[in-house]
Formats: C-alpha cells, structure tokens, sequence
C-alpha cells in the first residue's frame, strides 16, 4: 500500500468530529507550528516542494513568499473551495469526510501568512459541506484552537466559511475574491496579484483545499521527509478524482509518479474499465487540460510508460501530452463519443464564461455551436478546421485562464481524434445512433513519431 | 430584460433579519457588502426566489444600490429571479456524469414531471433543470435539491422516481 | 539619474513617468502605433482590460528583467518598465490576434451601420476597417435584444453594444446614484436597468459619449442626420453644473445635436450636463468658437471645412506635386 498523508484515518468511524481526529494525532501541527516562527513554517512548505493543488501547479511556498507585510495592514488567507472543474471531487471528498484537516491546514497556514482572519470560499452548491466545515470551525474553537490567543501563543485567529453563489469562474483566484467582496465573479486584471492587493486590496494569499491541508503532513513530519515521497519536482501525495467509466471511480490518494496504467488498472485504485470494456481516451486533470488517446495515455511518445507525476504528463508538450490540472481524471471507453463530450465541454465553458472579455466572451458560444453542429450531423469539413482557429484566437488573449481552458479540449480533440470528427461530417445519419468506436486509439504507438505541432 | 414587477411589499422574518446581522460580522468594518452572496441565499431559503422587492430591501440593508444586487444575484446561477417548484431537481449535465447517462436521466425526469426544463409542474411542487458540474463525478449522475442543496447520487430512473414519490409524499 | 522610464515602441523610443501604461506611453508618441481601444478610458478609473483590442506584444520585459512577456498583454493595463521593448504593429503576432479580437466583437453586432447614429464616428467600424475580415464566418443567429429607453433622452440599443463597461463606470464615477449596470452573464450578458426605471441624473448623458458604439444614443437626436453631413463648431456658455465647453453639430443654422468635446483618442475632454446637451440646442444659447478640429482621416472631414495640409513628402517632391496637383489646388482654394 501507498502512504497515505491526507486519507490515512479515513475510515476510522467519527474522523470528522474534532474529538475522534483529535486522537488520532490531529492539531498537532498547529502545536508544532505555532511553537515556531512564521517565517520557519513558511521555510518548510518550501522545503516540501508542495505544489498548488488546484491546477496551476505553482509551487505553495513560493507563493506564501512573494505576500507583501506592509505595516499596519491586514493579511488574508482564502482557501479556494470551490471546485467546480469537470472531473474535480476531491476537495468536496476531504471536506465532507475529515474537514478537521482543512481546519488545522488553515490554522497553520494563517499563522504561516501573520493572516488574523481567513476565509474558507465553498461553492455554493456545497451547501452541507458548508454546515459541516461551519460545525467543525465551532468545535475547533472550543477547544481553544481558534479565536484568541490559540494555545496561549498570543496568536488570534477567526476562520469563516463563506458560500459562494455557483459560478466556475469563481475558482480563479482573483474572481474569488472579488465574489467574496460581494461583486460579480469577474477576474481582475494583473498585476497586481493578490499578493500585493488581493481582498479589500490588502495582502491575501489564495489556495487550494487540498494544498492547505498538506501543510499538515507537512509540519508534522517535515518538508524534506515529504519532498522525498513522489517523484522528481512532483513531490508529495495528490488526490486524484477519478470518474468515467472506471471500474471503482472516487477519491485516491496516489504518491506522484505511479504509473498512469497501474492507477487506471490496478485493483488499489480504479480497477481497471468498467462492464469489460476498452479504455479510448482520458482527460487526466480535469475537463481544461488536453484530451489524450488511450496509446499516449499510457505511454510517452517514446513508449516509456506515463507517470502520475506534474512533469510526466505533460511530457511532450501539447503535441502528445496533456497535464496534471487539478487531477481529475475521466476515463472514456470504447462506446464514447469524442465529439459529444467535446460538445459538452464547449457548453460548459460557454456556459461559465463571466462575459468581461471578449475572446472568450464570444468565442465559447461560437464553439459551442459550431461543436453542437458537427454533433448533430450538420457539420461541414472546414468546421473542424474553423474550430481550431477560433480556439488559437481564444487561446492566450483573455484576462484569465477561462480562455486557454475552453480552448485547450477543442483544440487537442480535434488533434488526436481529427477522423472521428470528419466521419462526423461524413456519415451525418450513422452518427447520430452509433458511434465511431475505439478506432486505432489504443494502438502501440509507432516508435518514432514526428509531430510538427507543439 | 427589462422587466415591470408589481412591487409586492415583502416580509422578511426576524429570524432571518438575526442571520443579515450575524453575517455581516463576519467581515471587516465597512466592507458589509461582502454579505451579500451568503445573504442571498438566505432570502431565497425563506422566500423560495428571489423578487425585486426582496432585492432592494437587501440592498438597503447593507447600504449599497439596488443595481448592485441585481448584478450579482443575474450572475450566479444558484438565485432564482422566478419562483420556482418548491423542489428543484437540479441535475448535472457535465461531461463525467452524461459518460454514465446524466443525458437519458433528464429525458426520464421531464417525462415523469411532465414539464419542460425550467418550468413548474401545476402542483407547484416540481421543477427540474440541467446545472453544470455539481463536483461528484465519482459517483454520477447526482442530482441537488434546495435550500439545503440535499445531494443524490448514483442515480438511475428507480431511484429517482422513488425521490419524487417520496417528496410528493411530504 | 531622471525620474523618467525609457520604452521603445515598435522601434520608437520615448520617456514616460513611471507607472504609465503602454497605451499611454504610445500615445505620447502618436501616429499609427498606438493601439486602439475599445473599453479603456482615460478619464474613467478601473477601465479597460476587457475587449482585448489594444493587445501587444511585450518582446523585452526591462533592462533589468529583459525576458519577454509569455502572452500578449492588455497595453492599457500594462505599466511600462524601464527598457521595455513593445512590438504593436510590427508585429504579424498582435495583428493576426487583433484581427481575431476584431472578429469576435463583430459575430454578434449587427451589422445595421446604415441606420445607426453611430455610424461615421464609431469606433468598432473604424476597427472593423482595419482589422476586419471580408467575410463573417459565424453562420448562427445573432444575439437580439429589445431596444429600450432608459429615460426620455438616451436610448439603449443592446444588440450593438460590446460590453466595454464605460459606461457602467461613467454612472459610478461622475453620477450619484448608478441605476444601470451589466446583467446575467457569458454572452448573455447585457446592461439594464433590470427593473424599468429611468437614469435620471444631471450628468447622465455622458453614457451616449463614452459608448464606443451606437448602443447608447441621443435620443434628441434620433435619425436627425448622418454624422458626417453636419458640421462640428466648439462652442461654451456658462453653465453651473458642469464646464459649458461643448461641440456643437450644425446642419445649416440648425444645432441638431450637442456633445462634449472630444479629444484625438475619441475621449471627451471634459464631461457636460445633460442641460448643455439636451437643453440649449440654439445658437443664441452658446458662444461659437471655431470649428472642431476633424482628423483627416475621419469621414466627418469630408466636408472639407478645414484646410487640407499636403504631406510632408510631397511639399519636397515636384513630381508628387504634379501628380496630387488637383488636391493641392483645393488648399489654395479653401
């Protein structure tokens, strides 16, 4: 078995009462950590080389570093819950079953950063995580790990948890903020980053759940013991969300660098695909990140095996890799339509898309139709071609990352799955009942193939 | 849109007008419009949507202009700016969950209602709509119920036509 | 050691205060490489960052840091660094991203130029002749609106409009109570009042000025006249409430409309009262000044009211002069 940092005590009964997390060695980095300086705290998240768990994969110590401390001016910590990306339920997994850990990561975190108040931003959809995070942070304060003077250290910190009102585009960091200011989730436009002006245009540092929750391993255990678990830069435990058509879809806990064929086959996790069927393609990150067939799913271009890993999938740049993202991984199998899924994706973007820019504004809804055409058996050969420059004209030039995330599934579709959307337009009756089926998609990939894309 | 509403005087209990006052102190001195979203919900929990009466007397309560909630309760989509069924079924219709038929799901609940996505079976007891991802796509199709955004999972058409007996039901 | 920083823009180099935007350092420079722009507004605080039209492309960050910027960036939103080196429109980069930018603002415009007031001093047509393509490649439905009015003066076309919020910061900034704002979301997106309602402040006419498109139009002014058949004259009067300096637009004797000077970039000068503009619509109101300067390039000229001043390369060529010999018969004339 793995280690587990984050799901060790699961499945132990009561985990998410602070009593029953209590004894299982829970608050003990808040202990620790606040018997040490912020800065030595800070120091250790770096030391662990823990990255951003909420896609961007930017490195957590680093951002806490780069947090101005004007004087006589409040620092904020905001943890992004509000997972909302295709593909993503981990972060609803760790609240619902052991919110006590995002508590703690908070309280460490927020003593880390010299924040006195913090604010948990939970998609509104979650309203019973809500209640649960909400009991949790009253339990914690009775026992005296929150509000003033938490352990006699002198330290005072009060923890809210606020709902946001169901808008994807609240996940990006400065859009969070600016709902939680009470406004319209519009993402500001950088510089300056949060860590000069963020909320109320103080200081403020903004991170995933899963991430603030590994700082508890973390301080308990050390940054160099947890940087030694992964592989290479990818250091550390990740929960992956899996869902699709997988054998045993949810919430695992993977040391980075296993094997993409082990997570997806291997009777630990997934348990390879569902009802005896064949694996076509995967998104691994979550629905922004480039799909794969299921040959370069499993394998590197040069037919080395993929690894769970930052650097392993995206290995091969866009050409024949994908990305991490914020690992939510779906499995496609044989009976999948590309092109659908494409189709719905495109409507999710154009559905979130907040309106500010125009790019994206106006080129998810043009995708969304011209996808929702091919789809339907109206399509015409020069929509696929149309698609992708659209998508290049998206690509890059919006305010925030909504664009590059709405472009990236169409364009990389389209890259690998380029016949099954010209039969589309070939065979516009048969494809509205069958579907085009595995093709070569899971095919050895020859040797040594030559892309011109990058 | 613009709209004409019958400016409907609306009550708001005191037991709601507690929580503004208890929200609100959740934030700094000054910046009480950050109330505003978790406000929100609260008003549509007791009233069911959200009408313009109801949005001005928020907008009154923490002092900024009426246009400022109208923009932000148009821009989320969990507000309802028209009363709905007292049970929306909101089912997600992202890709993870149609790869385990979210898609024939909805065909079910629109035969089994009888009504059309976003409108009010005759009870008034009923609407049903497709929302982007609801973050469960492990154990797809799910389906959430307001105000207090019950969650279901794994769903297939016994399971939900059971639910919606058992809501009738109630 | 100057307090001024140093940037070159498409090889031209200029020194700015530090802190200033690209756009801005591009316009102290002038002339064909300062980029267009859409939503921001000089006078107006918080603007721009959304069309993407003034996009460019950063291919020196600064001396010290001299790495390029990874993506095209906002030119209004970007301050400049000391060494930067800023590529507009030579670079094929920017245009093609611009001619993509253009694209989008136009898939849901409707292409209604021959009725609209706009027409002849909008800046999405100028856009769209310089960056447009031929030919629309979105082959769906545009989006519809109702035209409404929002008071008795301005009318709100939302079909045309691109969502450059100007006019949302305009009612925050320079009028007491914001009664209209941007509703729903994505390409549903709209401004309205939501409920009806009138704007109905002293300067809520300024909304018509700050409108990049024909979206917000004066009413009093409503299919009076094309643009470019009435003849611009600077004009003030004494007003309490706002500056009095206004453009008035004569066709013959006739004031048929009145609107707040504006400078080269499109902006107003100064912002003027809804009186000025709505109200004092005689010539015995005002004291003329001369004629409002018209670039030449501005289908307003066309009336040629305004001496037209050969190049400078044709003042020093005798053949030029031969060949452009009926246009300069024309300076002498006028």
């Amino acid at each position: 078995m793995a280690r587990k940092l984050l799901l060790e005590h699961i499945n132990v009964p009561g985990i998410n009462t602070f009593d029953v997390y209590r004894q299982k060695g829970g608050y003990r980095a808040v202990e620790k950590a606040l018997k040490m300086t912020p800065d030595e705290v800070v120091e250790e998240v770096k030391k662990s080389g823990l990255r951003g768990r909420g896609g961007a994969g930017f490195p957590t110590g680093m951002k806490w570093s780069f947090l101005a401390k004007p004087e006589g001016v409040p620092r904020y910590l905001v943890c992004n819950a509000d997972e909302s990306e295709p593909g993503t339920f981990k972060d609803r997994y760790l609240m619902t079953y052991i919110p006590h850990a995002l508590i703690e990561g908070m309280i460490v975190s927020s003593f880390a950063l010299g924040a006195k108040t913090s604010y948990i931003y939970v998609r509104g959809e979650m309203m019973p995580q809500i209640r649960i995070l909400e009991r949790a942070i009253a339990e914690a304060k009775n026992a005296g790990f929150l509000g003033k003077n938490i352990l006699g250290s002198g330290y005072d910190l009060e923890l809210y948890v606020q709902p946001g009102g169901g808008a994807y585009i609240c996940g990006e960091e400065t859009a969070l903020l600016e709902s939680l200011e009470g406004k319209r989730g519009n993402p500001r436009i950088k510089p300056p980053f949060p860590a000069i002006a963020g909320l109320y245009g103080c200081p403020t540092v903004v991170n995933n759940v899963e991430s603030i929750a590994a700082t508890v391993p973390i301080i308990n255990d050390g940054g160099e013991e947890y940087a030694k678990i992964g592989i290479g830069r990818s250091t550390g435990t990740k929960l992956i969300s899996a869902s699709g058509n997988l054998v045993r879809p949810g919430v695992y806990e993977i040391e980075l660098g296993l094997p993409v064929e082990e997570f997806i086959y291997s009777d630990e996790y997934c348990g390879g695909i569902a009802n005896g069927k064949r694996l076509k393609a995967t998104v691994a990150g979550g629905s922004s990140v480039p799909v794969l067939p299921a040959n370069l799913t499993l394998k590197l271009a040069n037919g080395d095996p993929r690894l769970m890993s930052y650097e392993s999938l995206s290995e091969g740049g866009f050409a024949t890799g994908t990305m991490m993202g914020s690992g939510g991984f779906i499995a496609f199998d044989e009976d999948q339509c590309i092109v659908r899924n494409t189709w719905n994706f495109s409507r999710f973007y154009h559905h979130e898309s907040c309106g500010q820019c125009s790019p994206c504004r106006e080129g998810t809804g043009w995708m969304e139709k011209v996808l929702h055409r091919l789809e339907y058996g109206h399509g015409k050969m020069s929509d696929i071609d149309l698609l992708v420059d659209v998508s290049r004209k998206i690509e890059g030039n919006t305010i925030c990352p909504l664009g590059d995330a709405a472009a990236w599934p169409v364009a990389s579709a389209i890259r690998h799955f380029r016949d099954e959307f010209e039969w589309h337009v070939k065979e516009p009756v048969k494809c509205l009942d069958t579907n085009y089926g595995l093709a070569n998609y899971a095919n050895p990939i020859a040797k040594a193939e030559v892309t011109t894309e990058n | 849109m613009l709209r004409v509403e019958e400016q409907q005087p609306v009550d708001f209990s005191s037991a709601l007008l507690a929580k503004f006052d208890e929200i609100v102190k959740r934030y700094p001195e000054g910046k009480q419009k950050s109330a505003l979203l978790p406000i929100l919900h609260e008003v549509q929990a007791e009233q069911g949507w959200l009408s313009t009466s109801a949005m001005n007397r928020v907008a009154d309560y923490l002092d900024i202009q009426d246009i400022e909630v109208y923009e932000v309760a148009s821009f989320y989509t969990m507000y309802f700016l028209k009363p709905q069924g007292k049970y929306m079924l909101e089912v997600c219709r992202t890709g993870p969950c149609c790869l385990v038929g979210a898609e024939k799901l909805m065909n079910h609940i629109e035969q089994k209602l009888g009504v059309k996505e976003g409108e009010v079976t005759p009870d008034g007891l009923f609407s049903w709509r497709g929302v982007e991802c609801l973050a469960a796509c492990g154990y797809g199709p799910v389906l959430q119920i307001g105000p207090e955004y019950t969650f279901y999972e794994n769903l297939n058409e016994q399971k939900v036509d059971d639910l919606i007996e058992d809501l009738r039901k109630k | 050691m100057s307090d001024k920083v140093k940037v070159t823009i498409d090889g031209i180099t200029v020194e700015v205060d530090p802190g200033t935007t690209i756009l801005n350092a591009a316009r102290q420079i002038g002339g064909d490489i300062v980029p267009p722009a859409m939503c921001y507004y000089s006078k107006l605080e918080g603007s721009g960052g959304k069309c993407r039209t003034c996009i460019v492309k950063v291919s020196k960050g600064s001396e010290k840091d001299p790495r390029p910027m990874p993506k095209l960036v906002a030119s209004c939103r970007t301050t400049v660094m000391d060494g930067m080196e800023v590529q507009n429109i030579t670079s094929p980069e920017v245009l093609e991203a611009r001619s993509g930018v253009v694209e989008m603002l136009l898939i849901n415009h409707p292409l209604d130029c021959p009725v609209c007031d706009q027409a002849g001093e909008c800046d999405l047509q100028n856009l769209g002749y310089e960056h447009g393509l031929q030919k629309t490649r979105y082959e769906f439905e545009r989006r519809t609106f109702e035209r409404i009015d929002i008071g008795d003066k301005i009318q709100l076309h939302m079909n045309r409009c691109i969502l450059c919020y100007r006019c949302v910061f305009t009612a925050d900034q320079i009028t007491n109570k914001r009664v209209h704002g941007i509703l729903n979301r994505g390409d549903h997106s709209e401004i309205s009042t939501y409920i009806q309602t009138a704007v109905d402040n002293d300067f809520s006419g300024n909304v018509i000025d700050v409108c990049p498109v024909g979206a917000l139009t004066d009413k009093t002014f409503r299919f009076k006249n094309r643009v470019w058949f009435t003849k611009p004259i600077d004009a003030h009067r004494d007003c309490p409430t706002c500056s009095g300096k206004v453009t008035l637009w004569y066709k013959g004797e006739d004031v048929l409309r009145v609107t707040a000077r504006k400078d080269v970039y499109g902006e107003v000068e100064e912002f003027i009262c809804n009186t000025c503009r709505f109200d004092k619509k005689k010539t015995a109101d005002w004291v003329i000044e001369h004629p409002t300067h018209i670039s030449d390039t501005s289908v307003i000229s066309s009336n040629h009211y305004e001496t037209m001043k050969p190049l400078p390369v044709i003042q020093d060529n005798p053949k030029l002069q031969l060949a452009n010999k009926i246009e300069l018969e024309k300076t002498t004339k006028f």
